[in-house]
């Protein structure tokens, strides 16, 4: 990330591996970022991910400090996040 | 052919609405060998039914309360066998919260009702509460716990008791509404007409349409359901203060409900309304109930909603239901006025609606329900009465 520059880095956890991200992106990007495109499991099982990127689908959802179905495209990173997706 | 048949009737008795109620109306009906029809104009269970929590829930109000309630819920335990899994019959057992030591007094009182009576029931104190259901606020004072009460999924279930009441021989009439009953003939609003010896009415706040004056009002409630939780809420849960709630006639209130559903979702509720018939979703009211219901359970206000609806329970002025003979009117029965247990006394309603049609014995006494216990003036009660409005017509409207 050289052209982040002198930009800040926050410091998360997406499935229990640490990755560091720019501040101010979205917990959907650094997910994405770290490889990790199947956010959630439909009832059905099927893999899922984001898909409208402002908060109507609802198919970004994860789980972000235990609290389930938090959509990952509205919330930004923040240092100390624990991530998980399905 | 077709004509000479209309001079005869074509059916023992069809019963109006195939909601829950008239659905195993309908199935009592035809298992007991009656030529049965059931007329329904929308979907079978489309209102009231698929507006409602689905709580099988034993209540002690009156012993008549009490005595329909707890039969209910014995005949819920006989279909749950045959129940497909849709139909999402949960035995999860119910909490009554009390808050305070007044409340936990009202505990004991009701305890002891159920004891007394042979329905299981255990008091929770304030330790064992908090362990059972972790996201209560701290420090409830305990609880009533009713492990026989449970929850379904009506409309499934509604759909269930309809297609047995065809495999045993019954009709359903979908698509069109009753527009009046006389002269041992139901017609239909596309002018159709279904003759029968007897008429059921089973369609809720929409029963005084066609028989005017019957003590029936509209209560309108809304509900609130979560994206999936599994595990954060283990029992159906209420506040004792819900009696107040129910039991108040001339104010808007709310109260804490809430239930888990066998998806991991929860409903959360309840209000109840006179003289609102606007189906549409009151965002003040939503704002008080989940008000409530945060004050009980304050992780709830982390949750997503996902959906929130309203329907009308068919309120009487004592609380009970009407099952029986409609006072003028030898050849139309009624069942409606269910208020919010229409569900639970489903069955109960048709077991003892068909008792007395057939003239059997019944398990329970059902003078309590008896339509004429009511002095109500039956504006028409000879003639037919025509659809004066569509007041009856929207029983329930979901919105997002």
């Amino acid at each position: 990330m050289t052209e982040c520059g002198a930009e800040e880095i926050v410091e998360l956890r997406i499935n229990g591996t640490g990755v560091r991200v720019p501040a101010g992106i979205s917990v959907a990007a650094a997910v994405l970022l770290s490889g990790e495109t199947v956010f959630r499991r439909s009832v059905s099982g099927e893999g899922r991910g984001p898909l409208c990127g402002m908060g109507i689908c609802f198919e970004c959802r994860v789980t972000i400090d235990d609290l389930e179905h938090c959509r990952s495209c509205q919330i930004l990173c923040r240092d100390g996040m624990e991530v998980r997706t399905a | 052919m077709a004509r000479a048949a209309l001079n005869e009737s074509s059916f023992d008795i069809a019963v109006v609405g195939a909601g829950i109620v008239g659905a195993a109306c309908a199935r009592e009906f035809a298992d007991a060998g009656l030529r049965t029809a059931l007329i329904e104009p929308g979907v079978v269970g489309g209102g009231a039914t698929a507006a409602g929590m689905g709580h099988i829930a034993v209540m002690d109000d009156s012993e008549a309360q009490f005595a329909l309630t707890r039969y209910s819920q014995i005949l819920w335990k006989q279909l749950a066998e045959r129940l497909p899994a849709d139909g999402e019959y949960v035995r999860c057992g119910a909490l009554w919260v009390a808050a305070d030591e007044a409340e936990m007094a009202e505990v004991h009182r009701k305890q002891r009702y159920y004891s007394e009576r042979g329905v299981p029931v255990e008091i929770l104190d304030s330790h064992s509460l908090a362990q059972a259901e972790s996201n209560l606020r701290p420090g409830m004072a305990g609880a009533l716990l009713l492990p026989d009460d449970a929850v379904a999924y009506p409309p499934c279930v509604a759909k269930f008791l309809v297609n047995e009441a065809l495999e045993l021989g019954a009709k359903l009439i979908q698509g069109r509404r009753v527009a009046a009953i006389g002269g041992g003939t139901a017609t239909l609003d596309d002018g159709t007409k279904i003759s029968s010896l007897n008429f059921v009415l089973a369609n809720g706040i929409a029963a005084p349409v066609l028989m005017e004056g019957l003590p029936i009002q509209p209560r309108k409630g809304h509900l609130v359901i979560t994206d999936r939780y599994p595990g954060f809420v283990q029992h159906q849960m209420i506040e004792l203060g819900y009696l107040r709630s129910a039991h108040a006639s001339d104010i808007d209130s709310v109260a804490f409900n809430v239930q888990p559903r066998p998806s991991g979702q929860l409903l959360i509720g309840s209000s109840r309304q006179y003289g609102s018939n606007d189906s549409g979703v009151d965002a003040q009211i939503i704002g008080a109930m989940l008000k409530r219901a945060f004050e009980y359970m304050p992780g709830l206000r982390t949750l997503s909603a996902i959906r929130s609806w309203t329907g009308f329970r068919a309120a009487t002025p004592d609380k009970l239901p009407l099952i029986g003979p409609c006072p003028g009117r030898e050849d139309v029965y009624l069942a409606t006025g269910h208020e919010g247990l229409g569900i639970t006394t489903s069955l109960g309603t048709a077991r003892v609606l068909a008792d007395l049609v057939l003239k059997r014995e019944c398990a329970i006494e059902t003078t309590p329900y008896a339509p004429d216990r009511t002095s109500h003036p039956l504006a028409d009660a000879r003639g037919s009465v025509q659809i004066g409005g569509a007041r009856g017509s929207v029983q329930t409207m979901r919105s997002i």
